[in-house]
């Protein structure tokens, strides 16, 4: 490469993130640390019945006996669990707020900032968002049209008291509170989230987005979703993110439940978009998800789709359980690291019914120190007979002190199962911006043109306000990053 | 883990015996390699499906057995030998029985200037011999408990040196016999194969063994490449029916040389090759080449890494498995690219062919890179034989079984037909026809 790309990849490199600002609003938070009497806390303020408490116990008592996972391609500092505040909620006024005027101006200034169109651009954009600001959500929007069709969507902690029997039912039915370290401290410490329920035979008329975001200093966000879809129903649920830049490392880890009965489709986008840390590595969100659905029922859709952009440290691996015949998971993802960023991530197909399909494809960029991993699971069980995969997942190394890195696991018991994955790793190449130079386009127009294109397939996936935000979310992140 | 000192017994009697004072074959160099070795495989103990790099093979067969070192069966006569035996000229022909070096059975003509074969024992003991330099020092065994156990009991195998610039045009062929007797054997075969600059060789390992008992094999081959060099290894597994073999090949490669090695799999109960090399040269090349066939409730584990550590090195893996009846096959692939590396090109291939309902595949094709400028693909694929294919060749009136096996047969055939070497190429054909046939159940022949 040129020294005049050299430089634009400089430029490029130092690209600072664009979202870092806090905005001062009291929080009503705990003081740091995790012990039994926290999470009984957590469950009072919140008012939660009975059994819910019960079950934060459950998982609070599991996840004693449990130690921190090290397997992952990723390197951190140890995390002190009794640093981190568990609850932290924006003070509100009086009982909180029943429609928009209500709401902390200053909040509606910060999403106005992440040009989140929460207000009438809402209604033009045709999103109901669900916001959660930290930890309670404090403004929902469109929901008096989604009742209508008998859609449940609001805060997890009003579903806890509104929809008992749904919580009881689903809640932990996909990611036990026993499943993993995370997971299991999200279920003893989860703050809140959103609740989706779909009817028999209802397709959403819109794309359900909700935006989380890390506020207050120190607060660990421990969120968790539960979308259900019966039979027929169809969701586009879309989760976007962008957090404050901090100095400290910031612990966020959320649960996401999915449940597909027999002919429902889900599918679930996320833009993530975390504070990465600065150019050494300082600070940043450590994003340690669990994500899983279950396809229950026959011809059953599930689909992933994940930008992920930010977060010092990314772990997560949206799965699938292909448990009724027929029924198809897809996993889109690009994932980007700049700078000091670490991403292992990946996902799990697991085929236990007849004819069931998956597709993987995964696009991770490397820039800077950056380190991506894939790792996925393919399995396929005795059962599945007919089951098919095809797993395609590229790297692009851009600067040659970064690295990618692939672990897939591929088990298949059935003969009549046919599976197929590719991987490769490459860079830009010469010929390539030689090309677009000798064409007039900057080097750095070039490379984002280029990457995009590397990422086309996934960004097709996204739906169409979340494409643009994607690309654009791509550019800055990766800015100057070909070497 | 699962080693306690109680199952270690027997092969702590064996160590210490090699290792006492005064013992002949033990000179203070090997000593503390077997010494440290030893202590190495106390630390580690046999690994468990915990670990990663054993998640799909269970060693628990090997680890709860005492297998004893030097009991002996009925030794083969050369008649049995022979079907094993390559009916090419080889420049040498070394047989070991259970792991120690058979001077009746081998057979060395007249080798050219500049070439040693013999056992590794002898070469231990002969003085000025250039195996202390060698020796030990590319199989590591710091994170491989059987290579570390075969450090610490390692006596016997072979030793092949060929000096800067010979070339030995005839292959060199490597017999290890197994006598499985009733008592529970293990024999620790170990070679040392040095290719100085610009040499050429060609070496055959063949293991094999009695059916009927259990027996344990644990391998280790230590092949040096030096500059310009080009070596081609074949490992020919045809080991008993109730064999347990675990096999280390490691190969260090400096600039510009070449290493093709074959790894073919067609016996054992439970078998784990291992297979390494360390491109530490600019401009070298490897080719790593295998084949599995398996029946019955086998379980094979080919576990592949190929460790770029200098720029401009060409890799090549390719490894199918043709898997019947409730065999499992395991393959892993990891190819490390290092900082520097760059302009490195790497291919990785597992293919598998599921035969039956029961059989398992499971496949780790991995990529762990460091630089930029590097081409790396890596690709595996799990199916069974194309029904398109065979709808097709049974309209042109073959019937299914035949198509099937002509199937098969071309799917083996990319590997097989790469062995360079004529009669051994024939012989996998003959194993690979004759499992086919066996592999007919007589319900298909509608």
């Amino acid at each position: 490469m040129s020294t005049a790309s050299n430089e634009t990849l400089d430029r490029w490199e130092r690209q600072e993130y664009e979202h870092g600002f806090v905005t001062d609003i009291d929080a009503d938070s705990l003081p740091p640390g995790l012990s039994e009497d926290v999470v009984r806390l957590i469950s009072a303020k919140k008012n939660e019945p009975e059994f819910m408490l019960e079950w934060r116990l459950k998982a609070y008592r599991h996840f004693l006996t449990m130690t921190e996972p090290k397997w992952p391609n990723v390197d951190y500092p140890p995390i002190n669990y009794q640093d981190i505040i568990y609850y932290s909620a924006p003070k509100k006024a009086g009982d909180g707020p029943k429609s928009l005027d209500e709401v902390d101006p200053k909040l509606i200034e910060t999403y106005n900032k992440l040009g989140i169109p929460l207000a009438e651009q809402a209604i033009l954009a045709g999103v109901a968002v669900d916001a959660v600001f930290d930890s309670v959500s404090v403004a929902t929007t469109f929901k008096e049209k989604l009742s209508e069709l008998g859609i449940i969507f609001c805060p997890f902690s009003e579903a806890v008291h509104n929809h008992p029997d749904l919580i009881k039912k689903y809640l932990g039915s996909i990611v036990p509170y026993s499943d993993n370290y995370f997971a299991t401290l999200n279920s003893a410490v989860f703050s809140d989230g959103s609740f989706v329920f779909i009817p028999k035979g209802v397709r959403c008329p819109m794309e359900l987005s909700t935006y989380f975001r890390i506020n207050a200093k120190n607060t660990g966000q421990f969120e968790r979703t539960l979308i259900i879809a019966e039979q027929g129903a169809s969701v586009s649920y879309l989760e976007g993110c962008t957090a404050p830049m901090r100095d400290e490392n910031q612990l966020h880890a959320a649960v996401v439940e999915l449940v597909a009965l027999d002919d429902a489709k889900i599918k679930y986008s996320t833009i993530q978009n975390w504070y990465p840390g600065d150019k050494d590595g300082v600070g940043g969100i450590y994003n340690f998800v669990t994500k899983r659905g279950k396809c229950q029922g026959r011809n059953s859709h599930i689909s992933w789709t994940q930008v992920e952009t930010g977060s010092a440290i990314t772990w997560k691996y949206p799965s699938c359980i292909l448990l009724g015949d027929n029924s198809v998971g897809e996993f889109y993802s690009v994932a980007m690291t700049n700078h000091r960023q670490q991403a292992d991530t990946g996902t799990k197909m697991i085929h236990i019914g007849k004819n069931t399909k998956s597709t993987v494809i995964s696009k991770g960029i490397s820039a800077g120190f950056g380190q991506n991993t894939y790792r996925g699971m393919i399995k396929i069980n005795k059962g599945a007979e007919n089951a098919r995969n095809f797993t395609q997942c590229d790297s692009m190394l851009l600067g040659d002190k970064c690295g990618a890195h692939t672990f897939p696991y591929i088990e298949v018991k059935n003969s009549t199962a046919q599976m197929e994955h590719e991987a490769t790793t490459s860079k830009i190449g010469e010929d390539q911006m030689f090309y677009c130079n000798q064409r007039g386009i900057s080097t750095e127009d070039a490379v984002s043109m280029i990457v995009n294109g590397f990422c086309k397939q996934v960004f097709r996936e996204l739906p169409m306000e979340f494409a643009v935000e994607a690309q654009k979310l791509l550019e800055v992140s990766l800015e100057g990053s070909v070497g | 883990m699962l080693a306690t000192t109680q199952e270690t017994n027997a092969y702590d009697t064996h160590h210490n015996a090699l290792t006492g004072d005064g013992v002949r074959g033990n000179p203070d160099w090997l000593c503390s390699i077997r010494k440290a070795a030893f202590a190495r495989f106390n630390e580690l103990g046999f690994p468990t499906t915990r670990h990663e790099e054993w998640q799909y093979t269970n060693v628990a067969p090997i680890a709860r057995e005492q297998f004893r070192i030097g009991v002996a069966g009925i030794v083969p006569t050369a008649d049995e030998l022979s079907t094993f035996s390559l009916e090419e000229d080889c420049a040498a022909r070394l047989v070991f029985i259970d792991g120690r070096f058979s001077t009746v059975h081998s057979a060395v003509a007249s080798l050219p200037d500049g070439v040693t074969v013999c056992s590794l024992a002898e070469a231990i003991v002969t003085d000025g011999s250039p195996v202390a330099s060698f020796l030990a020092k590319h199989a590591t065994y710091e994170d491989q408990a059987f290579t570390a156990l075969n450090t610490a009991l390692l006596e016997d195998g072979a030793f092949v040196h060929v000096r800067k610039g010979t070339v030995l045009e005839r292959p060199i062929h490597l017999l290890y016999w197994s006598t499985a007797p009733e008592e529970l054997a293990a024999s620790l075969p170990r070679n040392l194969i040095v290719a100085e600059e610009s040499s050429q060789l060609t070496v055959v390992e063949t293991y094999a063994g009695a059916n009927g008992s259990s027996y344990f094999t644990n391998t280790v081959t230590e092949l040096i490449a030096q500059d310009n060099a080009v070596v081609d290894h074949y490992k020919i597994n045809r080991e008993g029916d109730r064999a347990q073999h675990i096999g280390h090949l490691q190969v260090h490669q400096t600039r510009d040389s070449n290493v093709t090695a074959h790894a073919m799999t067609f016996g054992g109960s439970l078998v784990r090759n291992d297979i390494g090399t360390v491109l530490d040269g600019e401009g070298g090349e490897c080719t790593f080449n295998g084949l599995y066939m398996l029946k019955g409730s086998q379980h094979v584990d080919n576990h592949l890494l190929v460790d770029h550590a200098k720029p401009r090195c060409d890799s090549r893996e390719i490894f199918k498995g043709i898997l019947d009846d409730s065999s499992r096959g395991v393959f892993t692939g990891r190819i490390i690219v290092r900082k520097d590396a760059q302009k490195t090109d790497g291919k990785q291939t597992n293919q598998n062919l599921l035969l039956s309902d029961d059989a398992k595949a499971d496949s780790k094709p991995q990529l762990e890179i460091f630089a930029d400028d590097v081409k790396c693909t890596h690709g595996a694929t799990i199916g069974q034989v194309d029904s398109d294919a065979m709808f097709y060749l049974q309209s042109r009136g073959l019937c299914k079984e035949a198509a099937r096996n002509l199937l098969v047969y071309a799917f083996a055939s990319d590997c097989v037909s790469r062995v360079r070497i004529d009669s051994l190429r024939s012989q996998i054909e003959t194993l690979l026809f004759d499992r086919l046939l066996e592999g007919q159940r007589p319900g298909e022949a509608t």
